[in-house]
Parts: C-alpha cells; sequence; structure tokens
C-alpha cells in the first residue's frame, strides 16, 4: 500500500534543526517565508540577508543565497545587493533591536529611497539574544531586565509604531503588520508575505511586513500564554492592517 | 589617451573606473566630495551606478552587500566619516569581501579641521575596526601615481579577498596635475565562484558571514586570515628610495608630506649634507626591508608627518634599536615646509654650523 503525503517541509528551508526557544514563533515565520520562496519558484533567485539578534543564523536555515550583516544594516545591505542584482529577489529577516533601534535609519532610508526589497520584521517587543532587555517596541509597563520596573513614558518614551512610520514615505508600496498568535493570523500572516514578495516582482518598491511574534523565555510565560500575550497586550498597542498598498498588488 | 589636468579626488574617480569599478556608494564630505559628485556623474555613462547614502555606516554596508554579488565597489570618505566605516570594514574583512575604501584625511581629533592631515595612520594600518586584523594600506603621492595605485587596489582586493584601503592628504585630493591614464595590461580575472548571486543551479546556498559561534573554529578562521596577511606581507609591499645609497641620515615620509621633504634633501645636499628618502608606498604592508639595509651604517632616521608622530612606530619597530629614530611633525592640518623639515635636517645631520 502507498501512502499519499499530504504534508511536507517546504524546500524553501534547509534541513538543519533551528536554533530557537520552544514556543518562539521565528522558526514558523521562517516557515512562511520559504513557502512563499517555493510558491513563487524564486528560490533560485533570491538572496537573503540576516540581521544580528536570535535570528542571526537564519542565513542556515533559508534554503537560498544568504549574507549576514552587521547588527541593523541589513536595509543598507540589501539595498547594495539589489542595485546591483535589480532581476533577483533581496530580503531582510530582522528582529525589533535590530530593525527599530540601531537600525532604524537604515530601514527609513531604504523605504524612502522606495529600495526594490522586502523586509521581514520580527516584533516580539523585546531584545531575546541578549537576554530580554527593553527594545524600542517594548510596551508602555512591560517589564524587561532594562526596564525592571516596567516601561516608564517619563523615562523611557513610548514605543514605535514602525509600520505607521514607514508607511508615511512615499517610496513604500506595500506596508501591512501581522501576528501569528492563532492559525487564522498565521494564514494571513503568508498572504501578507506574499504579497510583499509580489510587490517586489511587479517592481513597485519597498515593501515591509511587520510579524508579531512571542519570545517565551525573556517574557517568562509558556509558549500558550505568550500566543494570548500577544493578542491581549500587543494586538491593541501595534493594530493589524495594511498600512500602504500602492497600486497593482491585490 | 594623452595628458589631462585633474583634481586629485577626481583621478581617483576615474582611476577606479578604469579598473572596472561600476559601483560606489558615498556620503559628502570635506575634502573628498569631488571625487563623489565625480562618481555620480561618470558611473552612469560606463552603466554603472552611484547612489548617496544616508550616512557612511549604510555606505559601507551598501558596499558590503554589492561586494557580496562579486562586482568590483567603492566608497569613499574622510577621517570622521572614515572612523563611521570601521565597523563596516572589520565585516568586509571577517567576510572576506573584497572593496577599495579610500580616506582623504584631515585634521582631527573630533570635527577637527578640513585640512591635510595623516593623522589617521593608525586608524588604517593597525586595524581600527574590531578583531584581529590588518588592511592593504596604500598611499600615493602624486596625481600619477593615483591612476596606479587605484587600479593596484582593486586587483589586490580581488586577489586576496580583502578590503583595501587608499590613503592620501586633503592636499592630495585638492591638488591638480596631469595625469595619463593608460590601458593597464593585466587588469585580472578572479574566481568569485562564492558570490551570493542566486543558486540558479549552481549548487547549494552561499553563504557570506562573518559570524563562527564556535571559538576552535574562528581561531582557525582567523589563523587563516592572518596566513593570508602573510601572503600579502611577502608579495604587496611597496616602497620608493631616494639617494640612500651614500646618505648619513635617512628621512621617512609618505604622500605629499614625502614631496617637500625630498625639496629639503635637495636643498641638504647641495650644502653637502647627505640625506636620503625612505617613502612607504605601502602603509600596511609596511616596508621593512630598507631599513633593514640601511639600519646598520646610517646614524638616524627621521620621520616625517603631518601628525604628532604615528609611522614613527613602524619606523622604530623596522629600525629595532640599530639607529636613533629622530621625528618632525605639523599636526591640526598644518602642512609642513620645506624651510622646516629642511632646518630639522641641518639640526640633526648639519653639523656645528658657524
Amino acid at each position: 500500500m502507498t501512502m499519499k503525503a499530504v504534508f511536507k517541509k517546504t524546500c524553501g528551508l534547509t534541513d538543519k534543526p533551528t536554533h530557537y526557544c520552544p514556543g518562539c514563533t521565528h522558526g514558523l515565520i521562517h516557515r512562511l517565508v520559504g513557502e512563499v520562496l517555493e510558491e513563487m519558484d524564486i528560490l533560485e533567485d533570491t538572496i537573503g540577508v540576516a540581521s544580528v539578534g536570535c535570528s542571526v543564523l537564519s542565513y542556515e536555515y533559508f534554503n537560498c543565497d544568504m549574507i549576514q550583516a552587521a547588527h541593523g544594516r541589513a536595509p543598507a545591505v540589501a539595498s547594495g545587493v539589489k542595485r546591483v542584482l535589480p532581476d533577483r529577489f533581496v530580503f531582510t529577516y530582522q528582529g525589533d533591536g535590530d530593525l527599530a533601534s540601531i537600525g532604524i535609519s537604515e530601514v527609513i532610508h531604504a523605504a524612502a529611497r522606495g529600495e526594490n526589497i522586502t523586509v521581514i520584521f520580527v516584533n516580539n517587543a523585546i531584545y531575546g539574544m541578549t537576554g530580554g532587555q527593553m527594545a524600542p517596541t517594548t510596551l508602555i509597563g512591560q517589564k524587561t531586565a532594562t526596564t525592571p520596573f516596567g516601561r516608564d513614558v517619563s523615562i523611557q518614551g513610548s514605543p514605535i509604531k514602525v509600520c505607521e512610520m514607514i508607511a508615511t514615505l512615499d517610496g513604500a508600496a506595500y506596508i501591512e503588520r501581522v501576528s501569528t498568535h492563532d492559525v487564522l493570523h498565521i494564514q494571513k500572516a503568508k498572504k501578507a508575505i506574499k504579497k510583499a514578495f509580489e510587490t517586489q516582482k511587479k517592481g513597485l518598491g519597498f515593501s515591509m511586513i511587520e510579524v508579531l511574534s512571542t519570545c517565551p523565555t525573556n517574557w517568562g510565560l509558556d509558549p500558550a500564554e505568550s500566543l494570548d500575550w500577544v493578542k491581549d497586550n500587543m494586538v491593541p498597542v501595534y493594530p493589524l492592517s495594511v498600512y500602504k498598498n500602492c497600486e497593482g498588488v491585490k | 589617451m594623452g595628458k589631462v589636468l585633474m583634481k586629485g579626488n577626481e583621478v581617483i574617480a576615474e582611476a577606479a573606473v578604469h579598473a572596472g569599478c561600476k559601483y560606489f556608494f558615498g556620503y559628502p564630505i570635506t575634502p573628498q566630495s569631488e571625487l563623489v559628485a565625480y562618481m555620480a556623474r561618470r558611473l552612469p555613462e560606463v552603466g554603472g551606478l552611484f547612489l548617496q547614502a544616508e550616512s557612511e555606516i549604510a555606505a559601507i554596508n551598501m558596499v558590503y552587500g554589492a561586494a557580496g554579488t562579486g562586482v568590483r565597489v567603492m566608497t569613499s570618505s574622510s577621517s570622521p566619516g572614515f572612523s563611521l566605516k570601521q565597523e563596516g570594514i572589520s565585516y568586509l574583512v571577517g567576510s572576506e569581501l573584497p572593496a577599495v575604501i579610500c580616506n582623504i584625511v584631515r585634521g582631527g581629533p573630533g570635527l577637527g579641521n578640513i585640512q591635510p592631515a595623516q593623522s589617521d595612520y593608525f586608524q588604517v594600518t593597525k586595524g581600527g575596526g574590531h578583531g584581529d586584523y590588518n588592511i592593504p594600506v596604500l598611499a600615493p603621492a602624486s596625481l600619477q601615481e593615483i591612476v596606479e595605485l587605484t587600479q593596484d587596489a582593486f586587483d589586490i582586493a580581488d586577489r586576496y579577498r580583502t578590503p583595501v584601503i587608499l590613503m592620501g592628504d586633503g592636499m592630495l585630493g585638492q591638488m591638480m596635475e596631469p595625469v595619463e591614464f593608460g590601458e593597464r595590461s593585466e587588469t585580472g580575472t578572479f574566481n568569485k565562484e562564492w558570490a551570493t548571486t542566486g543558486t540558479r543551479g549552481d549548487g547549494g546556498p552561499k553563504i557570506i558571514t562573518s559570524l563562527e559561534l564556535d571559538a576552535e573554529s574562528l581561531e582557525e578562521r582567523n589563523r587563516n586570515l592572518q596566513r593570508k596577511f602573510a601572503m600579502i606581507k611577502e608579495n604587496e609591499v611597496r616602497y620608493e628610495t631616494y639617494q640612500i645609497a651614500d646618505a648619513d641620515y635617512i628621512l621617512v615620509a609618505f604622500g605629499t608630506v614625502a614631496r617637500i621633504t625630498m625639496n629639503a634633501i635637495n636643498k641638504a645636499r647641495k650644502n653637502e649634507v647627505k640625506v636620503g628618502l625612505i617613502r612607504p608606498i605601502s602603509l600596511w604592508p609596511f616596508p621593512e626591508k630598507p631599513f633593514i639595509e640601511t639600519r646598520e651604517r646610517v646614524k638616524g632616521y627621521i620621520s616625517v608627518e603631518m601628525s604628532a608622530g604615528q609611522m614613527i612606530e613602524d619606523v622604530r619597530l623596522a629600525v629595532n634599536g640599530f639607529a636613533p629614530v629622530d621625528f618632525f611633525g605639523r599636526t591640526g592640518g598644518v602642512v609642513p615646509t620645506q624651510e622646516e623639515i629642511y632646518d630639522k635636517i641641518m639640526s640633526i645631520a648639519g653639523g656645528i654650523r658657524v
């Protein structure tokens, strides 16, 4: 009797086991990106740019050519690649410490120039790799290693809403925020990632998908509680929406 | 093509184009801004691309990305901007990517001023960014030499998969001289199978990274880098000597300072004071040979620099205690005059004057 395969791992990812903590959604988001690259049949034409943070080793997981960038600089590195190879697909995969803090200048200017690249921005409101410090995206009142009494607006200011900010730039073609806290939202996240790469395929300009993500280890929650924390605490601050959709992407 | 009268910064740019550089990522800073502007105008003519970055940090990281695709790519800056590029330069070294970076040095520290200086000697020759590394540094003294060395810089970068620094001072960038762009026989073809251009059926994914989490593995990687540096030391030393055969004292100077020093030497020779010059052209690897060959017979060396004394440390290492090493320098953007260098020569080598 032959068995029919109803599911298999995407060839967009390598066979290397990821190093992510239990309940972290990085692996899931990797898979969504890998599936999109596979479905669009663009793996051989894609160059990914890994950032610094928990996802630094993403270059070992994506099954395409990869470059590892300095902290926050991935959009500048991606710009360099794309300007030389305009017919290839170029994406960055960055966390919120990398993109929204040290790399905010690079992502703003890449968007302003309308760089025809795709940014996958994974926001879990904390620095994971370095041990749970405050990120620009940390919620007001949220306790972290560097905000032990909770983030205080009068001291650390308010969270940066990256999608809202980038969407104001003319060069931004497709900007959407999605979440990974349940199956329905994961499916929506994949659609958004696909739209971003289609935006790039059509040469429309800068695309970015912000994906709300978890950090059970540094939040001090179990995986299920973490998903609820995203839904109950992050989504109200970071509304899920399409912030920019220039003509041509349905 | 005959001789054309050009400004130093423009010569660097045109020489890079002649070397096959089609991509330039830059940021304006005095006194190298003409280089950036020249590239903005010139590169589209050769089917290349110029992009003004939002900062020196972004520019060097664009270079990193473009270098990863295997093309010849360049950026340029001046001291404060060069400091900002050091992070990216360390990554270029760690990831073994070829690129040419030009530093037209101005007065420092801090914002300093926009006058000529050589006070970035330490930061270009001693690593500068984090980690164990050296970078080939070429220091032309004339505009014609810029033409040769810029092309050499790209060849060295590709041959050894390393960034190469072209160092001049504000004077070299701003002066005008006639130059000729000869056709080079060897621009070289280099195997760039490592480039990340998309797999396109060429086997497994290629990865460009400087990360190595395992200490033993990183040590092995660093040892390989050191082997490469040793090879560069063996093959890429460049220097010029002037009247050292019978010299009692040898002056040491690079870049435009070497030209002023040469005039001072000529004047001293007219007064029968036997002095000569060693002009390092590669600042790293530093030319030790002419020192080893002369240090047991000369009475001493004088390092002449537009700094408070930086190259003198390498001169002392090369002389290794065999002879005294003296110093004359002006700093903060002040250019030493021929007369004051002459006076320094006479105070040391001139004997008792009546």
